[in-house]
């Protein structure tokens, strides 16, 4: 099993005729990823590199019977592309595109939540359960079956912890990046329920970084109710407080959301934190008794 | 992004939040001027940074009358600032803004932020106006009063009365409460501005409600509707290597230590910096050169870095998913060629066509130090600033 996505997602792409929509497709598409069609607002009923492309999600998802959307279109279209997925009922819709303003998303999530649409994203790098089905842009390589999944705020950082992982033998269930965004639309503690219900996944990688309380929150929630090994890192140990690193939502304001009080209150629910990213691997490796 | 008080009163002011009468001046004689249109009587001049705690590091000063408005104007134009959000290097003030001074019976705070988990916009108030708002939260958390806005709705007549009331407000200042916090929430959605604070607002002595300060920051990634906001940013209040490294796209952020980083990915980077420190570094800068960095791009990278006088080595840490390893190798090595880098560099890459990216370094008869993993890289770069 692997969470989210598997063998029967059956994709669409929002913004296929883009260049980064036609890249990350193709690639999709290479790693056994079922695309069966695009959405291009005007270039509904054209052909690209061999995919349908629609006016309307909602066309498009009666016409391929499409479960999940992968979004790739400009920013100030980010937000109104979710809601059109959503509206058209998918249960699972990924927005890669970064830099969408946080009052479209907040308009958006509004809207979401009264619907059964799962998110993920906004800015993030989307999910990837290897040897079944990719939806985004984790490059497919570095990966390996297997069973420990990964829930990471992160892009390459994930990357990063995929590659130490393969390269122990640690294969992954499935790897999700959530996003760095102020509003996202899954958040740690979604993850941690989809993966505590998987019974191929025996542990998680879960990897933060400084800004809001999601980390916190998801200790308190690992604390109550999650009973697999957790071993996590929290980016920015060394970042300055009111400055905004690289993601939108990684800010250290009003001395709230620094890497320390993350890494203690997750520390105080029983996940092994590991203050040094290199060591991310072998953290998993020791709390599955694995032997290297 | 930030803007001064006085422009953030301009636009609080545009939808209806009473604010101070007064002006911005850059000269002393400005000042003299702008207190005699005043009225000639008690001014307040303001020093005009982006940091807060200006009041306590001299920044903000009383005149009596437009002379020595203008003299105490003088005194502050040019100063260099040093407040506890400035760090010890202070920020220069070119600007004042120069108030009327009001009978100020007593100090309020009013806030708008966003608050992640449940989503929404939050308006907070608290009676504990004038001091440090976290201070306020740390020790008597129960002194601050919020209320949750529905985006459908804005902030509701009953949410903003609950607040008026909950710090105390009686009669005519509730409903003038009520509007003051409606007009904030109006300017804020109008303008995407991810934080709207006044601190203080303050109540005078004829019962006006008056924002006697602005704290306004506009998300980033809203600017590109709101030209007019853009044209209020203010290039000295920005490190210039920052200013620099914005017009190439690269997300730089200068800090004090003395390794350059380069790095593609916002985590990464963070997480490279942090384990620069834990190998007994300091990192000189966060720097993201993005997911699928080119040449070019690299170049820009490494003329930022080369800027800085402090680095005196540089990691590279690229993690190549899209970006291939080959690519990025030409690009550095072209780079340093290009733009005679002397410092020691150490390399870490990982990912599509490393091998391919090691044989080009290797063969570019350039000093690099390579790496294969994260941890192996931050010791050998440390190393190189130790033996410098």
């Amino acid at each position: 099993m692997a969470i989210l996505i598997d063998t029967e997602t059956r994709l669409i792409v929002q913004g296929l005729t883009g260049g980064e929509g036609t890249f990350h497709a193709r690639q999709a598409k290479v790693y056994g990823t079922n695309v069966v069609g695009g959405v291009t607002p005007g270039k509904g009923g054209t052909v690209h590199e061999g995919w349908p492309i629609f006016n309307t999600v909602s066309d498009a998802v009666r016409e391929t019977g499409a479960n999940a959307s992968v979004i790739f279109v400009p920013p100030v279209f980010g937000a109104d592309a979710i809601m059109e997925a959503a509206d058209a009922g998918l249960p699972l819709v990924v927005c890669i595109t970064e830099g969408i303003p946080t009052f479209d998303m907040m308009s958006a999530l509004a809207i979401l939540r009264s619907t059964s649409t799962v998110l993920v994203g906004p800015n993030c790098p989307g999910i990837i359960s290897p040897g079944k089905s990719k939806v985004g842009i984790i490059p497919g390589h570095i990966c390996q079956e297997g069973r420990v999944g990964i829930v990471s705020k992160s892009g390459t950082l994930t990357y990063e912890a995929i590659h130490q992982l393969t390269k122990l033998d640690l294969g992954q269930t499935t790897c999700i990046g959530i996003g760095g965004d102020p509003l996202i639309g899954t958040s740690f503690i979604d993850a941690l329920k989809l993966f505590a219900a998987d019974p191929d996944t025996d542990a998680v990688v879960l990897i933060g970084e400084i800004g809001g309380t999601a980390e916190e929150e998801a200790a308190a929630f690992i604390q109550q109710s999650f009973d697999k090994p957790v071993v996590g890192f929290i980016a920015g140990q060394t970042a300055p407080p009111g400055r905004r690193m690289g993601h939108a939502g990684a800010i250290i304001a009003g001395g709230a959301g620094t890497a320390l009080e993350k890494m203690k209150a997750l520390t105080a629910a029983g996940v092994h934190v590991v203050e040094n990213p290199a060591d991310l691997g072998i953290a998993v490796a020791e709390q599955l008794g694995v032997s290297l | 992004m930030k803007i001064h008080e006085y422009q953030g009163k301009v636009i609080l002011a545009s939808h209806g939040v009473p604010v101070p009468q007064g002006k911005v001046a850059f000269t002393a004689d400005e000042a003299g001027e702008v207190a005699t249109t005043l009225g000639g009587g008690t001014v307040v001049i303001k020093a005009q940074i982006h940091a807060g705690g200006r009041g306590k590091g001299g920044g903000v000063k009383i005149a009596r009358n437009p002379d020595e408005a203008s003299q105490i104007a003088r005194e502050i134009l040019g100063m260099r600032l040093v407040t506890h959000q400035t760090g010890p290097k202070g920020q220069i003030v070119s600007r004042v803004l120069v108030e009327e001074g009001l009978d100020i019976k007593r100090e309020l705070y009013f806030g708008l932020v966003l608050d992640r988990a449940s989503e929404r916009l939050v308006m907070m108030a608290s009676a504990e106006g004038g001091v440090e708002i976290e201070e306020v939260a740390a020790r008597t958390p129960e002194k601050i009063f919020k209320a949750g806005i529905y985006s459908s709705a804005g902030l509701a007549g009953f949410q903003a009365r609950e607040l008026a009331f909950g710090i105390g407000l009686e009669g005519p200042l509730v409903k003038k409460a009520t509007r003051l916090m409606q007009a904030l929430y109006q300017a804020a959605i109008t303008t995407d501005a991810s934080l709207v604070e006044i601190n203080p607002l303050v109540e005078t002595g004829s019962g006006d409600l008056v924002a006697l300060d602005a704290k306004m920051t506009f998300d980033d990634s809203a600017l590109f509707r709101h030209v007019d906001i853009l044209k209020l940013r203010d290039l000295e209040e920005e490190d210039p290597l920052e200013v620099e490294a914005s017009k190439s796209s690269l997300n730089y952020i200068k800090l004090d230590g003395s390794i350059g980083c380069m790095v593609n990915g916002a985590g990464l980077a963070m997480a490279t910096m942090d384990i620069i420190k834990l190998a007994g570094g300091a990192p000189a800068n966060f720097l993201d050169v993005g997911g699928g960095a080119s040449a070019e791009q690299i170049r820009n990278a490494f003329k930022i870095l080369m800027s800085d006088v402090s680095v005196k080595a540089v990691l590279i840490n690229i993690f190549g998913g899209i970006l291939r390893c080959d690519v990025l190798a030409n690009g550095v090595v072209a780079a340093v060629k290009d733009l005679g880098v002397s410092v020691p560099i150490v390399i870490r890459m990982e990912g599509t066509n490393v091998e391919e990216g090691k044989r080009i370094l290797r063969n570019s008869a350039l000093n690099f130090t390579t790496a294969d993993t994260m941890g192996e890289a931050a010791e050998k770069v440390v190393q190189c600033v130790g033996s410098n």
